[in-house]
């Protein structure tokens, strides 16, 4: 196997060091990372990465992405998808369950895991259904799930709402028996009927049906009250107002066991986007209100938030070049994602590159009981790593990205950051911000 | 040729470097050729009973108001009961060549035009595309007896079959030069200045 | 103007511009022939993806009024109707010549997708698209206000006029009323105070950023002695659980915001009543208001006719402007007023 030799990097942003990357994991770190040889420039290892002034982080670990395959491989597979997660730094991502057919049994779980292993630009966990065909009425096995091959541990209806409290009620309890978690996407649905931006001033305006911050604020806090009488676990995703915040503050305040994500695009985008009706901005839940964003941000920071999920939703060209009414909702993320949390919240002062290695890689590794993720940056850990250039910035162009669409809310934004190098088990699957198909020796 | 505001209209290709004006007719003048004209209609038309002047804005409704005037102290007919107003603006054959024109207002006075005689008043007499769109205008509004044009100046170029009546002066022009009509209804003062061109 | 797609487009001058036009294309419309050369050769498009009979009429009226040639093309009820079709749609339509394109949409937004989607080079003109917009709509009514408020219905010259000082009160359904968000944009801008009345649950949440006042009684309003009440089109099915149960019967609907003769009676001498159609007669209006004489409601339609004559000509009539050695209407200096003075054939062959 390859061997690394990383010169000058900086881990979780602190003081430079050297690092020797072998048999998969981090061999040694500090002086001792050249005395594998005699040559004293490359201390023997195979490759030597110049990575002074990068910051090197634990693999980053999405807890929320949408691959799209089986279904919609017009839009995404789990090849260009995990390619994409890859080239954005990540060494793992949480499959959504919205395909075709639905990942609601064994079979279909275990297929999306087997993809993601043959690709192999990172490593795949398949989310399993929490209700079967996501109907929201009836439980999937979801024990078959999580003793299949996948070992599935995150349960979502993700896209729906498990608004049924006594189907939630259920689902929360049922996967205590194998640890597993239920990440909710909190929507009322009778609430958000026709919805198609948030609703206030600007929907008001363009008389586009509006989705309400208290859809989203009333099923987070039914469920963080469900969570602590049936003493389970809750995932929320993609919180979005200022709102919702409040509620997980509260809960985790009364030591209720719920742990919530944030998007890139709730942590930058407002809804007065819309105004151009370009569908790039139809998202759900939608981009909320310049004081909802301050909010997530806060929220983050202060720990109330857990982990930042991409929501990555690719769409086919035709899904989104069409009148606001009728594109699809999502957007792209996996490539900006780590840039956007920068520009968002380094940048500003609000998390250190510790505190972003925590909410993109330590905290959704533990949350979705991921082994050998999200790891400490230390000597005998699997070598999950990603080498970040904070200084070098660019402008997002979808086309030049690896995911399969280009609905990217981004496009022509200049971000900050890049990932220079990623790391998956010691076996570089991105170099110098390129990807390295395996089998090729570098 | 009415020709709107000085500051939009300053001849020449490079209105920097337009030649000054060179006055081709005073207030005086004009007023003398808008007598002669109102006598030469009364004596065409052997009065004015079944005359009805129709002034193509912007000059040429000032010019037929007071052509209106001179008519009723010869010929003492109501001068309002003559003067009416023709815009040909939705008649034009070159609006897909200029920027969006404001329409003007069209009306005439007493019963409409058929059977009366028509005389079209404007400033300029040019290719003649103004008196094209006029004609097609008027055939929209009625049947007049006949059809006469009175301007007051006749500066040639003409490229329709198109000749005026009543002329108040003929003033032979390079087509590089350019013709102002000043009045004091829309301009503050009575000139007609010839601009641009090498004289 | 290149396209029309909201009220908001339209700056006071531009609106006041569109009025004074369609009061020329009136008096043209009152003549034995009816009919102008203006825009021979034109294409107009009415593109309608909503049944919308008398808005298509209305256009395809104004447009053969001007001696365009008129293409209909109604996509309801074909498989013409989801997303990738406008596009198509608007593709075929391009290559078609069209130079411009009247659209109707359920979708709001779609003109503006339409117009910026690079798939039509033609101007656009929004006939109604979902909740958001009907901007010819709100012109007509303003055109219809102006002339009976500031030009005493016809008897006085309202040429160049706004509504400043005019108080109109619109009643009804807000929140799904494209004509009600186009209103008060347009007539805000004319200088006109707006007052909206409706049950709580037919406004919609933002109305406080609205330049207009909000009202939950109708005749606390009407007792203000507005000088025009125009009732909006309230659907029957709004009040069912399925379309939202917005209210709770028709009765009682009309009971707190229908205009009946009681109501009528309140109002000052010269006070109109616009309704845009169809109306639901016993429902926001009793057929005593309806059919009364301050009811403008038929006259509305008659000056639609005008008022769409009056856009398609200021979109289409004008080309651009040729420079240089031929065209001294050309001149950049020239805007508005001025450039709309120079008209003759002498200045285009001159300079």
């Amino acid at each position: 196997m390859t061997t690394y030799l990383l010169t000058g990097a900086r881990p979780l942003g602190g003081d430079p060091t050297d690092m020797l990357i072998a048999d998969g994991v981090v061999a040694a770190m500090g002086a001792d990372a050249r005395r594998g040889g005699a040559d004293a420039r490359t201390g023997g290892a195979d490759v030597v990465v110049d990575a002074a002034g990068l910051v090197l982080l634990p693999g980053l670990v999405d807890l929320h992405t949408h691959l799209r395959e089986p279904g919609r491989e017009d839009a995404e597979t789990v090849e260009s998808g995990t390619r994409a997660a890859a080239l954005g730094g990540f060494t793992a991502v949480h499959a959504m369950a919205n395909t075709t057919p639905t990942q609601d049994t064994a079979g279909v779980v275990e297929q999306v895991w087997r993809l993601g292993r043959d690709a192999g630009w990172c490593d795949v966990h398949p989310v399993g259904a929490v209700t079967v065909g996501l109907a929201g009425e009836r439980l999937a096995e979801l024990s078959a799930m999580a003793r299949s091959a996948a070992a599935v541990r995150v349960f979502s209806d993700d896209g729906k709402c498990v608004h049924d409290p006594v189907v939630m009620r259920r689902a929360l309890e049922y996967v205590k028996a194998f640890d597993g978690v239920v990440a909710q996407h909190a929507q009322e649905p009778r609430l958000t009927e026709g919805a198609q931006m948030h609703e206030g001033v600007i929907s008001a305006e363009l008389g586009l049906t509006g989705w309400p911050a208290v859809a989203e604020e009333a099923i987070v806090a039914r469920d963080v009250l469900l969570a602590e009488h049936v003493g389970s676990r809750l995932h929320v995703l993609h919180l979005s107002t200022a709102g919702s915040v409040e509620i997980v503050r509260w809960a985790k305040a009364r030591g209720i066991d719920v742990t919530a994500e944030v998007t890139p695009h709730h942590l930058m985008l407002t809804d007065d986007l819309v105004r151009g009706y370009d569908p790039r901005f139809k998202v759900n839940p939608p981009l909320r209100t310049a004081a909802d964003v301050e909010a997530v941000r806060e929220g983050l920071a202060d720990g109330t938030i857990d982990t930042v999920g991409t929501d990555h939703a690719p769409h086919a060209r035709e899904d989104k070049d069409c009148e606001w009414g009728a594109a699809a909702f999502g957007m792209t993320g996996l490539e900006t994602a780590l840039s956007v949390v920068q520009a968002t919240m380094v940048d500003t002062g609000r998390l250190t590159w510790a505190d972003v290695a925590r909410v993109m890689s330590t905290a959704p590794a533990r949350i979705g009981r991921v082994a050998g993720h999200g790891r400490p940056v230390a000597v005998g850990e699997p070598a999950n790593l990603t080498l970040v250039d904070p200084a070098a910035r660019r402008v997002v162009v979808p086309e030049e990205q690896a995911t399969a669409s280009v609905n990217s809310p981004f496009a022509g934004r200049e971000l900050p950051g890049r990932v220079v190098a990623t790391f998956l088990r010691g076996r570089a699957t991105v170099l110098d911000g390129a990807p390295v198909e395996r089998g090729v020796h570098v | 040729m009415s020709t709107g505001t000085p500051t939009s209209t300053s001849g020449g290709s490079d209105p920097a470097h337009a030649a000054p004006g060179t006055t081709v007719l005073g207030a005086d003048d004009i007023a003398r050729a808008l007598t002669r004209i109102a006598h030469e209609v009364v004596e065409r038309n052997k009065g004015v009973d079944d005359v009805v002047l129709l002034g193509i804005p912007t000059r040429g409704l000032p010019l037929a108001r007071r052509l209106a005037q001179r008519l009723e102290q010869v010929e003492n007919v109501p001068a309002a009961d003559l003067v009416g107003s023709l815009d040909v603006t939705m008649h034009r054959d070159d609006l897909a060549h200029q920027p969006t024109r404001t329409i003007g207002e069209t009306y005439v006075p007493g019963d409409g035009i058929d059977g009366r005689v028509v005389v079209l008043v404007d400033d300029v007499l040019y290719s003649g595309r103004t008196i094209r769109a006029a004609l097609d205008a008027i055939s929209d509004l009625g049947r007049p007896r006949a059809v006469q044009l009175a301007v007051l100046v006749d500066r040639g170029h003409r490229e329709l079959p198109i000749r005026a009546d009543y002329v108040g002066k003929n003033l032979p022009t390079a087509s590089a030069e350019r013709v102002r009509v000043l009045l004091s209804e829309t301009d503050g003062e009575d000139r007609v200045v010839i601009e641009g061109g090498v004289r | 103007m290149r396209h029309l797609l909201s009220a908001a487009d339209l700056d006071l001058t531009e609106a006041v511009r569109v009025l004074d036009t369609a009061a020329q294309m009136a008096a043209t419309q009152a003549r034995e022939i009816k009919k102008l050369p203006t825009l021979r050769g034109r294409t107009v498009v009415n593109l309608f993806f909503e049944d919308s009979t008398r808005t298509r009429i209305s256009f395809e009226t104004a447009a053969k009024r001007l001696s365009a040639d008129v293409i209909n093309f109604s996509a309801k009820g074909s498989s013409v109707s989801k997303g990738e079709s406008l596009k198509d749609t608007a593709l075929t339509l391009q290559a078609m010549g069209a130079d411009a394109v009247v659209i109707r949409h359920p979708a709001s937004g779609a003109p503006h997708t339409l117009a910026h989607g690079g798939w039509t080079r033609g101007a656009v003109v929004n006939a109604g698209d979902g909740m958001h917009q009907h901007p010819t709509q709100a012109l007509l009514d303003a055109y219809t206000l102006r002339r009976h408020l500031v030009g005493d219905g016809g008897r006085a010259d309202a040429t160049g006029r706004d509504l400043a000082g005019v108080h109109v009160a619109i009643v009804g359904d807000v929140l799904h009323s494209r004509v009600a968000r186009s209103n008060v944009q347009l007539l805000r801008t004319l200088g006109a105070r707006v007052t909206l009345v409706a049950p709580p649950t037919l406004v919609p949440v933002g109305v406080h950023a609205w330049p207009a006042e909000v009202s939950y009684d109708l005749d606390e309003v009407l007792a203000t002695g507005p000088d025009a009440v125009m009732m909006l089109r309230v659907q029957r099915e709004r009040m069912s659980s399925a379309g939202g149960g917005f209210f709770p019967s028709p009765l009682e609907y009309s009971r707190g915001y229908g205009l009946d003769a009681r109501r009528l009676a309140v109002l000052p001498d010269h006070a109109v009543v616009l309704h845009p159609g169809p109306m639901n007669r016993g429902l926001e209006i009793s057929a005593d208001a309806a059919d009364s004489p301050r009811a403008v409601i038929v006259e509305q339609v008659a000056n639609g006719v005008a008022v769409r004559m009056a856009v398609l000509y200021l979109l289409l009539a004008g080309g651009e402007p040729a420079r240089g050695r031929d065209d001294a209407a050309g001149t950049p200096a020239a805007e508005g007023q001025e450039r709309t003075e120079m008209r003759t054939d002498e200045t285009r062959t001159h300079a």
